[in-house]
């Protein structure tokens, strides 16, 4: 990827919609930027963290969503445009700044928040639409449907933000985010920042200028209505919303987000462009009312196409019921009529079957001879379960756990989190993590389930976390745990990053988001000095950790922390690290079929690097992905692998 | 196809591989090399979790004319990538026609947790059957050859632009061969990138 300030203004550049949103982040000449890791948002940070030293911007991994937030409208009360990033989640955590930033407003430099969201949910436990937050606090919305156009987007989305006095967010999704294609960058800024001042001076004319607190909201509530409307008047005329087709159509599209192209797409494959229009909302909300009803007047039929909750679909269905008798005779098609769904994501194919549906065509992608070769094929074709990575400590951690656990004897269970260790509730963790919801959740769940000693819960209770979801939530949680005397033991799965979303580093890292060194929050001493036992283990090394685990779990009070330290593979392999060992499996040793629970080490432990031989049936070492890490020689019960220090 | 003229408006490629394998390198040096050719092109990685070992698979949509959604139609695929035997199936049984043209690493990825791989001779008379060309490239064979498996992307992209199936000679790549790997380790994967010219001339 390239230096996202170093590319030409002019030229055409094959850019992620994430590396869009960056660059115009820096054409809109803001100055600080902020944010939590989280796919499909990953990658906006540190494409201005690599920025920063060709610019002037300040850029931050914060801690959590909340505090990405904060630290951003800090660079706005003091004069200065700022912008925070997230993903869908997040912005339930920065949702108790933000809803009182609507009542308090801005400062002088504009606010943008771009949030991420993830339809079809491939990068996230859940598939919530953040849309509704804008609608919540009153607060303008727009939505991209291209690298190019979230590029445009972000910078006008600071006009507006300075225009109404409004934090002002850009929605994309994952297909927005992640596609790469073609950009072509504008010009940078030449001014320099203005200079930070927080306003000093109480101005009794102009306490808007000069306060930012919520209360009185009585003060603030009305204005914000106003400043609502006026963001409504600014929509009206967007240059992100247009309209392709007939002037009187038989069926109009509104779609917004990625779904436009699929609509333009949809049209043009069943050659519908005489017949078919398609009204694209850049700005979503406040719902642009006078273009809407506009179009509404053109029509007998309406398709929405929006992905997720029908959001649009109902701003303009309330705006219809307004407007009857006028709209008496419309038709309304969408995730209420079944048509399309308001979960998962859309595609091309999505809405052509919406269209074929409502405009009576058939439509055959492939002859029947063809079809039925592959429905054969994906009979053949057995699904391929997500795994942890070749040499990932969560692996070797969650082996410590199931088999300190059985020895232990009392039906322990652990509750889980969110990050790579979420693959604990399914086979790659042998079934360990038996709770997921929050950043952060697990904790608190183990905090009070350890206090259910005095109904009869007497199973070991334990938590698990990785190090950056440490920072981010869980904090609070062991707080919690150490101040009301629970009894639990939380696990803190530390491979040095946040290795999900890709590797970013952290307050336990050392560095910043821009590769400057940072003092180091240690876990160790942050849990000692909440009152916690610490413990240290490395899980590869098996015995001693199953040892600690089952002293920890033994205690009979309080709450205890194990961290388990090991670098993430994958840190290992961009750092270069070589891997430690080379292993074979003597296949003399190898019991194959008559080895434990049918193969112990291929369907139970289940390391990538690790396969059938299909000629002699025992095990192997796939050289293609095995990462040396050793752990399988700990676990052959016929020591059967063997692994050579290198 | 020759350097710079498509053959087909859009040209839709995608590229099915197993999530680790590096498909999205691979992608990254087609598109990027199409935008240089003054293409305009859309690429949709399959993103979060299934990089961790799932099934994953890259479009490539290439138009002269405008900017399409970077999801391939059912059924609408053109050229098809297979970093590996079953994914290439899959994406046949989702994308394919009797039209389409795959080139695939014949090299099996097992998928874990104990499911089991059918009859990999049974997997490639399927490809062979729902294609109208195939050819087989050991990649991963030649890559552990050259000592790492990890050259494999690079030998793939060779046999690629070697098979003449996409609009782009191997000039486009170069630069971007030598921008992506700086120093020492750029004489390895142009002779990684040669290696495949040579697998399907
Ligand atoms: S290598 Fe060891 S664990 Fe794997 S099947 Fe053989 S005996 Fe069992
Ligand atoms: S040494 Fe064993 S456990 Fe470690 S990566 Fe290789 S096969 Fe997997």
């Amino acid at each position: 990827m390239a230096n996202i300030a170093t590319l030409k203004p002019g030229s055409t550049c094959l850019l992620m919609g994430n590396e869009a949103v960056a660059r115009g982040v820096l054409e809109a000449g803001a100055g600080v930027a902020s944010g939590y890791p989280g796919s499909p948002s990953s990658e906006v940070i540190p494409a201005l963290a690599e920025a920063a030293s060709q610019t002037d911007i300040y850029v931050e991994w914060s801690t959590n969503e909340k505090v990405a937030v904060e630290v951003a409208a800090g660079g706005s009360f003091a004069g200065i445009r700022s912008f925070c990033v997230m993903k869908q989640n997040g912005a339930n955590v920065a949702a108790d700044f933000i809803v009182n930033l609507n009542m308090t407003g801005i400062g002088g430099g504009g606010l943008v928040i771009f949030i991420s969201d993830d339809p079809g949910g491939g990068t996230s436990n859940n598939e919530q639409d953040s849309r509704t937050i804008a609608k919540w606090i009153d607060n303008p919305l727009m939505e991209p449907s291209s690298a190019q156009e979230a590029k445009e987007m972000i910078k006008w989305a600071y006009e507006v933000s300075e225009a109404v006095n409004l934090l002002t967010f850009v929605r994309g999704v994952g297909r927005i985010s992640y596609t790469r294609s073609n950009v072509v960058p504008g010009e940078l800024p030449r001014k320099a920042q203005p200079e930070a001042v927080f306003p000093e001076i109480w101005d009794r004319n102009n306490p808007r200028k000069s306060r930012f607190t919520s209360g009185p909201f009585p003060v603030f509530h009305a204005p914000l209505h106003e400043k609502l409307e006026k963001a409504r008047e600014i929509f009206e005329t967007s240059p992100f919303n247009s309209y392709t087709g007939p002037e009187k159509p038989e069926l109009l599209i509104i779609a917004c987000g990625a779904s436009t192209s699929y609509c333009i797409e949809g049209v043009n494959e069943l050659n519908l462009e005489d017949r078919v229009s398609v009204l694209k909302l850049g700005t979503t909300w406040p719902l642009p009312e006078k273009l809407v009803a506009k179009h509404l007047k053109t029509t007998c039929k309406v398709l929405f196409v929006e992905e997720m909750d029908p959001f649009v679909e109902r701003s303009v269905m309330e705006l219809a019921a307004a407007l009857l008798p006028e709209t008496a005779h419309l038709t309304f098609f969408g995730a209420r009529s079944g048509h399309l769904t308001p979960y998962g994501e859309l595609s091309t194919d999505s809405v052509i079957g919406a269209l074929a549906d409502i405009m009576g065509i058939t439509y055959q992608p492939r002859d029947r001879a063809y079809e039925e070769m592959c429905v054969e094929a994906a009979a053949l074709v057995p699904g391929r379960p997500i795994n942890m990575c070749p040499g990932c400590p969560h692996r070797a951690t969650y082996w410590a756990v199931k088999n300190g656990l059985s020895l232990d004897g009392r039906n322990g269970f652990v509750c889980g989190d969110v990050g790579c260790y979420s693959m604990g509730f399914a086979g790659p963790g042998f079934y360990q993590a038996r709770t997921m919801h929050a950043m952060g959740s697990g904790t608190g769940l183990a905090s009070g389930l350890g206090k259910l000693g005095r109904f009869g819960l007497d199973q070991p209770v334990l938590a698990i976390c990785g190090d950056s979801t440490f920072y981010h939530a869980v904090m609070p949680a062991l707080a919690n745990g150490v101040y009301n005397n629970s009894n639990f033991t939380l696990l803190i799965a530390d491979n040095s990053a946040t290795a999900m979303t890709g590797f970013q580093p952290h307050p336990g890292t050392g560095q910043t988001a821009t590769g400057e060194p940072a003092k180091v929050v240690e876990l160790e001493a942050v849990c000692r000095a909440m009152g916690a036992t610490v413990e240290t283990c490395d899980p590869f090394d098996l015995p001693k950790t199953i040892d600690t685990l089952l002293k920890m779990m033994a205690e009979e009070s309080g709450v205890k922390v194990v961290i388990m330290r090991h670098m993430c593979q994958l840190v290992k392999g961009k750092r270069k690290i070589a891997p430690s060992w080379k292993m074979h499996v003597d296949g003399s040793k190898c019991l194959a079929d008559a080895c434990g629970c049918h193969r112990l080490c291929t369907r139970l432990f289940g390391c990538p690097g690790l396969m059938v031989d299909g000629e002699t049936g025992k095990a192997a070492i796939d050289e293609a992905l095995c990462a040396g890490c050793g752990l399988c020689a700990q676990i052959c019960p016929a020591h059967a692998i063997i692994g050579e220090e290198v | 196809m020759r350097p710079g003229k498509l053959e087909k408006e859009p040209y839709n490629v995608i590229i099915a591989g197993v999530g680790g394998q590096g498909n999205v390198l691979l992608s990254g040096f087609i598109g990027a090399a199409l935008v240089n050719e003054g293409f305009m092109v859309s690429v949709a990685d399959t993103f979060g979790v299934s990089q961790r070992g799932g099934s994953v698979a890259s479009h490539i949509k290439i138009s002269r004319k405008t900017l399409y959604s970077s999801v391939t139609l059912k059924g609408k695929a053109d050229l098809l990538i297979g970093m590996e035997p079953v994914e290439t199936l899959r994406s046949l049984a989702e994308f394919g026609n009797p039209g389409i043209i795959s080139i695939v690493n014949p090299r099996p990825f097992y998928p874990s947790g104990g499911v089991a791989y059918p009859d990999l001779g049974e997997v490639r008379r399927a490809i062979e059957r729902m294609s109208s060309r195939t050819s087989y490239v050991n990649v991963t064979e030649e890559a552990l050859k050259m000592g790492n498996p990890i050259y494999s992307n690079i030998i793939l992209l060779g046999a690629v632009i070697g098979a003449g199936v996409l609009p782009l000679g191997e000039e486009s790549i170069f630069p971007l061969l030598a921008e992506r790997f700086p120093g020492e380790i750029l004489e390895i994967n142009l002779r990684a990138f040669r290696k495949g010219i040579e697998l399907v001339s």
